[in-house]
């Protein structure tokens, strides 16, 4: 049987656009389809704007990669039209465990906040990720969007100019060009896009190879999160293993710096490591194996003119904490909507400035919970161990011991603070909604409050008035008016209201908050439009 | 935010070096620095207070307070 990972499923054919005379220009090209990329183009597509998605290759992710989707992509892809799919195809968990040495130390529940519609996880692998991406993409398409993927279609060079991008394409029948008049660059942690810019970087290199086998087995072990601090069957390194749709499991070896990595990587010497450590008696298969070095670091700067970076062309970070797709699905979500004001001249161009700021911000972020992740996993001098063995120690006896534990800071997405399209904070709110935060959501009746929210601004009023619609300088708004009696659970009151008896908020089409008070205010809240676009 | 106390503060100071050093005694180095690492750690749990645990850091490396 084929796996997915094995099938083309946006096979090469031929475009209109390869035969001369004259060279076509798209709206926005979107080079490289992997989570990013697809996340961006199905965006832009369901805004309506015309978009070609370039891929060297012409399959999903080979083996699986990322598998662990937290709650706020989850929520970004409800609004591009594809986030049921992964939730029931996806293994929803809560349940931790770590071991250190050779006992277990502690286990713990994520105890997720209630009235969220979406779960604060779940591992999918990355193969059904992009799937599920690319029926969206062939559903959109179904439906007449101006949305298309050509597989095959290397980008071989890039040329910047004041009002367009273009591009240099190889095919298996040869090489063409093509113009843009924006071009997403999203071609993955080697961004040859970069490369061809100059903009390379350096970062932070961890000097460790880590062992990633995903084994097909029918195993009793429960779907939790097992986390192992120098296990016997692994001296002085780390270990994780956790659970998969279809039965595959996720195993991570640490294998230190020094090592052969193609004799590692032989089945003959994979399988006495995971026998070692699944016992002798658990059948397995391997479904795929691989060894990565990982690096933290990003570019200086994601916005170069018309050429923009998003995803781990941008950026990278390790993957405990799950941050990659993650991180890089929060820089579309952010880029878009700027993106599409931009092009329809009713944004200044210095909005996708704002892009760059908001989401270094949102890297560094990252990369410091990553950074902070890896050292706790392999310490770096004597000391730090010793702190590090004193701390899992005692986590086995003391509870304060435990948030020191650091295998890994599961993503969540970042607050805009200081960001230029926030407006003062003027209510007496709760902390988690302040302007740049990302809204949290809330049940409202039988639905949940984040799907009524995004793709346009919003004024959101609780216990307020306001008037239903207004337009400042082309910027609709339009108004949801909420009560807090909406919500019997009072989730909605404690997280947009607090001590509060009314509020109203402007709410950015990617569901982050711009400005907040208790009533509305006419030129306030124009003003906060206008700072939100970029145009104060 | 609470200052850091440098000045005396523990009733029977001998008495408690005396303690200290017992619970070190007939250890090796090496158990001794795991029993200091995790003492460290309880202390600043109980301590809590951010503030001052930066100043208890920088005054354990023997730097002065800006
Ligand atoms: C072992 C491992 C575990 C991980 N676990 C997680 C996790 O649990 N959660 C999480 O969020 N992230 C995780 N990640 C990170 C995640 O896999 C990446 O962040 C994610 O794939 C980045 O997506 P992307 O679209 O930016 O880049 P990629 O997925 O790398 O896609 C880049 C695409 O660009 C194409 N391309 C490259 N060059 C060209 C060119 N010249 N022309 C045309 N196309 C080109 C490539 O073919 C590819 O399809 C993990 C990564 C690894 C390695």
């Amino acid at each position: 049987m084929n796996k997915i990972f094995e099938i083309p499923l946006y096979p090469y054919e031929r475009s209109p656009d390869q035969d001369p005379p004259s060279v076509a220009r798209h709206k926005v090209i979107v080079v490289g389809a992997g989570p990013i990329g697809l996340g961006a183009a199905i965006d832009l597509a369901q805004q309506g704007i015309e978009v070609v998605i370039l891929d060297e290759n012409d399959k999903v992710s080979f083996g699986s990669r990322a598998i662990c989707f937290a709650k706020r992509p989850l929520e970004i892809l409800d609004r591009l039209g594809c986030g049921q799919p992964m939730v029931d195809k996806g293994v929803v968990w809560n349940m931790g465990k770590v071991f250190f040495d050779d006992r277990k130390v502690y286990d713990f529940n994520l105890l997720p906040e209630e009235g969220h519609q979406r779960p604060a996880f779940i591992n999918l692998q990355q193969y059904y990720f992009e799937e599920f991406l690319v029926n969206r993409v062939r559903e959109l398409q179904a439906e007449g969007a101006p949305i298309e993927i050509r597989g095959r279609n290397k980008v071989s060079a890039v040329g910047t100019h004041p009002d367009h991008v273009a591009l240099e394409i190889d095919t298996p029948e040869g090489s063409y060009n093509l113009e843009a008049d924006w071009v997403i660059a999203c071609d993955g942690a080697g961004s040859p896009l970069r490369a061809m810019l100059g903009k390379d970087f350096v970062g932070r290199v961890f000097e460790d190879n880590f062992l990633i086998a995903d084994v097909i087995m029918e195993a009793d072990f429960p779907t939790e999160r097992w986390f192992w601090f120098d296990p016997p069957f692994n001296r002085g390194q780390s270990a994780l293993l956790h659970k998969q749709p279809d039965g595959v499991w996720r195993i991570d070896l640490q294998l230190g710096w020094d090592i052969d990595k193609e004799r590692e990587k032989r089945p003959e010497n994979v399988i006495p490591r995971l026998k070692a450590m699944l016992g002798d008696d658990v059948e397995f298969e391997l479904e795929w194996v691989s060894i990565y070095t990982f690096q933290c670091r990003r570019m200086e700067q994601f916005r170069h003119g018309r050429v923009i970076f998003a995803g781990d062309a941008a950026h990278q970070v390790s993957p405990f904490g799950a941050r990659g797709a993650n991180s890089g699905l929060q820089d579309t979500d952010n880029l878009i909507w700027k993106l599409k004001l931009v092009m329809e001249g009713k944004a200044p161009d210095s909005l996708l400035d704002s892009y760059d700021i908001e989401r270094v911000h949102g890297a560094d972020e990252n990369i410091l919970n990553s950074t902070r992740s890896t050292d706790f996993i392999t310490p770096k001098s004597e000391m730090s161990r010793m702190l590090r063995d004193a701390v899992l120690d005692m986590s086995e006896h003391y509870e304060f011991a435990r948030p020191l534990v650091n295998s890994g800071r599961l993503s969540v997405p970042c607050t805009y603070d200081r960001s230029p399209l926030n407006s003062a904070d003027a209510l007496d709110g709760p902390e988690r909604t302040r302007p740049g935060s990302p809204c949290p959501d809330a049940p409202l009746g039988d639905g949940f409050l984040l799907p009524r929210l995004g793709d346009r601004f919003t004024l959101l009023t609780i216990d307020a008035d306001a008037p239903d619609r207004i337009e400042e300088d082309g910027i609709e708004v339009t108004r949801l008016a909420l009560s807090v009696k909406d919500d019997p659970t009072l989730a909605l009151k404690e997280r947009y209201l607090g001590d509060a008896t009314s509020a109203v908020y402007l709410i950015r089409p990617d569901q982050h908050v711009a400005a907040r008070r208790a009533s509305f205010d006419e030129t306030l809240f124009r003003a906060a439009i206008r700072r939100a676009t970029g145009k104060e | 935010m609470s200052d850091l106390i440098l000045t005396p503060n523990i009733d029977g100071a001998d008495d408690f070096y005396a303690e200290l050093l017992a619970t070190h005694e007939g250890l090796e180095t090496a158990e001794s620095n795991a029993l200091n690492a995790r003492l460290v750690l309880i202390l600043s749990n109980h301590i809590g207070d951010r503030g001052v645990l930066s100043q208890a850091l920088r005054a354990a490396r023997l730097q002065e307070e800006e």
